[in-house]
């Protein structure tokens, strides 16, 4: 049996995607800037695909600007926000500790041009609150970054509630929603946020494509010069087959939100329910406000990749960590932010699932997980003198 | 492309040598659990041979691979040919490492190192002591 169990990486594209991609690839290939009409049926596509998108995330379809994904939405609207500080002497940026590298490293470029960057704690239930996010504010503050829901340990943030101190203190709002977006619901203006990325291949949409939702008002900074693309803030030409296949599956995903999460929900509780079961173990991420596919434990006495290629021969394919954490050595940032210390954060393990994904999938995980971490365990000399006393256990 | 060799993949999943040996005449641990790496060989010798090697390893696929073969190489041989046994040997019989993964088999001459250390001590044996890494001046374990 296969089991994909690594949605938070990405997904499988839905039929419904690759449909609404395959018109404009052969038929309706013009360029949306051409002014003949082979190019004003592209640039409708293209104007139908923003007017979906924006319905799906409660905004204008002129605060829609398409980028190549997510990580390039996070970097134009963070440093947006930072020029547009700069200019009035704010350049203090509030975001967390477990944000993904688009965030984090925008933010250390920013730091070394000068900029004061706050990032909240997130040990304590491994989320934040609102009122973290108040008591950090400033009179220099020019931008709050907080993600929507969390890539490696699920946990959701209070995006609301963030949303309303910040409408109060009258700072800007961006929110990373690379996790969140077609998975839980979205409303820009009633959650009062000012910025949010989204990435389409998170919701079975194709790979490349992304949104920067970024309010009227707001100053975009580009990356990318050139034309007069997205209202002359992201030049290139626009990638139709792919912003009306992230449209489609955006549109689908929302429409299916609740039968899917609450689908998803059962089974990541019952594996959730299952794995518990093995000694030493802990969740990782916030048990309540959790995304409804994200399943994140820490093995003690076992190192994650080796857990990982065992799985991969058993036929799970699953994560430790972030996929971008595994080519190095280091542990993953976001475990040692929630407090997991580096013996225990080299041992864990993400399974991310999706609608896609069947009960007797999960009694697979079940049956073969208990089994690796065993075998994993009788060969590691971190166990045995877990077990004869001579190391004390920390899970 | 495969993240790794078929050797290695075969020293990974079917290890050799597993185990623990009671009564070993040198052991050698390596590494820390905070770099995510830990090695420990034991060794059983009679007339300076090795006649028997088991090992048990904390870490990822490559180091469990690489003191899989370590053990193979130094099986039976005397200590002075094991003490010979370099990162490079390892590396190039499990049909090479990704270039980060190559202080996994660093780990394994050091661990073999290090047991035969602890074998020389035992029995006072004088021995240079520039041939054996020295653990706790070391970067490959860094903090």
């Amino acid at each position: 049996m296969q089991v994909y169990a690594d949605n938070a990486a990405t997904t499988k594209m839905s039929t419904t995607a690759i449909n609404a991609m395959l018109p404009y690839f052969q038929d309706i290939y013009a360029n949306p800037s051409s002014l003949h009409s082979a190019g004003q049926a592209a640039k409708e596509a293209l104007e139908n695909a923003r007017e979906t998108i924006a319905r799906c995330i409660g905004c204008e379809p002129r605060e829609i600007y398409f980028t190549s994904g997510g990580s390039e939405a996070d970097n134009q609207a963070i440093v947006s926000a930072a020029r547009i500080g700069e200019r009035k002497g704010k350049k203090h940026i509030i975001s967390t500790a477990f944000e993904h590298h688009a965030v984090l490293h925008t933010l250390k470029r920013l730091e070394k041009e000068g900029f004061e960057i706050t990032l909240l704690d997130v040990s304590k239930n491994h989320n934040i609150t609102a009122d973290q996010v108040k008591d950090a504010l400033r009179e220099d503050t020019c931008l709050v970054t907080c993600m929507y829901a969390n890539n490696e340990i699920g946990s959701v943030l209070p995006i609301a509630q963030i949303g309303a101190v910040c409408k109060e203190a009258g700072v800007p709002f961006h929110t990373d929603a690379v996790q969140a977006a077609g998975h839980l619901p979205i409303h820009v203006k009633e959650q009062n946020i000012d910025m949010l990325s989204l990435s389409a291949h998170k919701f079975h949409g194709p790979k490349g494509i992304g949104v920067l939702y970024c309010r009227r008002g707001l100053m975009l900074t580009n990356l990318i010069d050139g034309g007069a693309q997205e209202r002359g803030k992201r030049a290139g030409t626009e990638n139709i087959p792919a912003i009306c296949g992230m449209a489609a599956a955006l549109e689908d995903s929302c429409a299916h939100m609740q039968e899917n999460s609450a689908k998803v929900a059962a089974l990541r509780d019952k594996l959730i329910a299952g794995l518990s079961q093995i000694p030493h173990c802990a969740l990782n991420g916030d048990p309540v406000n959790r995304l409804s596919g994200n399943v994140s434990f820490c093995f003690e006495g076992i190192e994650g990749e080796s857990l990982l290629l065992l799985l991969d021969m058993k036929g799970v394919c699953a994560s430790s960590g972030s996929a971008c954490t595994s080519g190095s050595l280091d542990p993953s940032h976001v475990l040692l932010a929630i407090g997991r210390v580096h013996d225990v954060a080299h041992g864990s393990l993400r399974l991310s699932l999706s609608e896609y994904n069947t009960e007797e999938e999960i009694d697979h995980i079940l049956a073969v997980v208990p089994q690796v971490v065993e075998y994993l365990r009788s060969i590691s000399p971190v166990w045995r003198d877990l077990m004869n006393g001579k190391r004390e256990f920390i899970l | 492309m495969a993240l790794y060799s078929e050797k290695v993949m075969d020293h990974f999943t079917h290890p050799r040598n597993v185990g623990v040996i009671e009564n070993a005449d040198g052991i050698g641990e390596v590494g820390n659990a905070k770099c995510g790496d830990i090695m420990k060989i034991y060794l059983k010798i009679e007339n300076e041979i090795i006649v028997d090697v088991k090992f048990e390893t904390f870490g990822c696929g490559s180091a469990i691979a690489s003191s899989s073969m370590a053990t193979e190489m130094i099986k039976g041989k005397s200590i002075h040919e094991a003490l010979q046994l370099s990162n490079r040997a390892v590396a190039e019989a499990l049909d090479g490492l990704p270039a980060h993964k190559l202080h996994c088999s660093v780990l394994a001459e050091e661990a073999i190192k290090n047991a035969l250390k602890d074998y020389y001590d035992r029995n006072n044996i004088p021995y240079d002591k520039k041939l054996f890494p020295d653990c706790a001046n070391c970067a490959h374990c860094h903090e």
